[in-house]
């Protein structure tokens, strides 16, 4: 056991990467996620790395995609308008197959939005924001602990398969202090990276970066190999959390901090002798299908509850692919659901499943 | 079963969200599980201010609060907005120098404190909010006073620690109020 600290999301994510051997970090500040970059200026160039704040979040992703090159572990971070302004890069970075992590704390949209706590970035975290048949791995997670963890695992991630991660948190989870456990030293796994372009000292072939084949035949084989590389991340990397699902009326679905709040609604639906559980996927690319195979036998039907109009349960329904009526329930715009506002649903619910 | 869930709210600058760090900091000095959440953004700079602090024995499902068991009121906004929010039998405690309704509710436990004047009298109007936190923690029994201590020592900056012991004064004078 390391350290215990009472620390703000935002924070913990940036000393997480430090701890994963980050030394690189570009960005350009927005609310909610400016802490981040704030640990990153005073942390960084104290032992050894590189913070730079960019002079938008174009040039940002763009010496992110300069220091992937290299080899090195890089990061960026933004809200949900700045991680638009970042998609041409992170199509490019995925394209030339670099790892890199990526954090979207996200506000509510669409244009500038608001500033409070939203999920409507999805879609475009898990289908591609940017052109091209590319994905990110992309972690959910729902406490400071687990934004600790994750940010650890997303740098690991990121090596093994040479691949973008995003971490997707919502301004409640940046904002939020909870108490997080440092381990003592962080187990980083070494990765070969005999691909980067760090100079070759004329000892070897020079290695080529880039996401340009403008022969079709080519450039199909490339889309092959990622395809090939998502099918096996899809494998290896499927996480989720089943909580409360053993004989369950009715399974929630939800990630981040709604997940939270459905664990609340939980409780309080026992209270008054109403079973509910939750599947809370923690990758959100790769769907968490296996965890779902696992309880699609218990509930009369799942409730997808999100902070946008209803995004995830898309997935959610090509998932469950007609077994179950699948319902939505949800807030838009910075407004977090409430206890009531699920309890209303899951009675509606339970009415028309009777 | 041990579970507080607390929230603190008035403007921006009355030291709303220090409060509330220092109850989560004291929390998990007793090695119970906290949460705080801050309100964020333009409000932090001289509009209302809130914070949502749960300390329980038990891990806490949701860091979002819907309802309360205990609510501090730094200004008047805060109480039409919150005072709904708390539970049968809860606790509402009110700077009363800048509170000036009285709440309707008849099913809680009210304590007025004047706060801010105190604290002027006092000398240092800064501590407005430690006279609230002691009652807080004297009603609620959420976080010990000498956790909250080492909470000050905790997240005060050094340079800072000499007023440590005046504000512990200071809550002991909330605590009796």
């Amino acid at each position: 056991m390391g350290q215990k600290l009472l620390m703000k999301g935002n924070e913990v994510i940036a000393e997480a990467a430090i701890r994963a051997g980050c030394r690189h970090y570009f960005g350009y500040p927005i609310t909610p996620q400016t802490e981040l970059m704030h640990y990153m200026a005073k942390k960084l160039p104290k032992i050894g790395g590189v913070f730079m704040q960019a002079e938008s979040e174009v040039a940002a992703i763009n010496m992110v995609y300069g220091a992937a090159s290299t080899g090195k572990r890089v990061m960026t971070s933004s809200s949900s308008p700045g991680i638009s302004l970042k998609q041409e890069g992170i199509s490019y970075i995925s394209g030339a197959q670099l790892p890199a992590v990526i954090v979207n704390i996200m506000r509510g949209g669409p244009g500038l939005g608001g500033i409070q706590p939203s999920q409507s970035d999805y879609f475009q975290a898990t289908k591609g924001g940017g052109h091209g048949d590319y994905h990110m791995v992309v972690l959910a997670p729902a406490s400071v602990q687990e934004l600790y963890d994750m940010t650890v695992e997303a740098f690991n991630i990121a090596d093994r398969y040479r691949i973008m991660t995003m971490i997707l948190g919502d301004g409640v989870l940046g904002q939020m202090m909870e108490v997080v456990n440092f381990r003592d030293e962080e187990k980083n796994e070494t990765f070969n990276k005999s691909w980067a372009a760090n100079g070759h000292e004329n000892k070897r072939e020079h290695n080529m970066i880039t996401s340009i084949h403008l022969d079709p035949a080519v450039l199909e084989q490339w889309n092959i190999g990622f395809q090939n590389k998502y099918k096996l991340i899809s494998e290896n990397e499927q996480r989720y959390e089943l909580y409360n699902c053993e004989d369950a009326e009715i399974i929630l679905v939800a990630y981040g901090s709604v997940a939270r709040i459905c664990k609340g609604v939980i409780k309080e639906a026992a209270e008054q002798g109403i079973k509910l559980g939750l599947i809370r996927p923690i990758t959100l690319f790769p769907f968490p299908v296996k965890g779902f195979e696992k309880v699609m036998d218990i509930p009369k039907a799942f409730l997808t509850v999100e902070m946008s109009a209803g995004q995830m349960v898309e997935d959610v329904r090509l998932t469950v692919n007609g077994r179950k009526p699948v319902y939505f329930t949800g807030r838009m715009g910075g407004m977090i659901p409430t206890v009531n506002n699920i309890m209303t649903k899951v009675m509606e619910i339970k009415e028309n499943n009777k | 079963m041990f579970l507080n869930e607390i929230i603190i709210a008035g403007f921006g600058g009355q030291g709303i969200l220090s409060a509330g760090r220092l109850l989560a900091y004291a929390g998990m000095l007793e090695d119970k599980e906290v949460s705080f959440l801050p309100s964020y953004g333009p409000e932090m700079r001289g509009g209302t201010a809130n914070c949502m602090v749960v300390i329980s024995e038990q891990a806490i499902a949701s860091p979002v609060l819907n309802s309360c068991s205990a609510l501090i009121v730094m200004n008047n906004p805060s109480l039409e907005k919150f005072e709904n929010w708390v539970k049968p039998g809860g606790v509402i405690i009110t700077d009363s120098s800048m509170v000036h309704t009285k709440t309707k509710r008849t099913d809680i436990k009210v304590f007025e404190i004047p706060a801010t004047q105190l604290a002027n009298e006092f000398g240092n109007k800064t501590y407005s909010n430690i006279y609230l936190l002691g009652k807080l923690i004297n009603e609620t029994g959420c976080v010990k006073p000498e956790n909250f201590e080492k909470a000050l020592y905790g997240i005060l900056s050094k340079k800072r620690h000499y007023m440590i012991p005046e504000e512990m004064e200071v809550l002991k004078v909330g605590m009796n109020y």
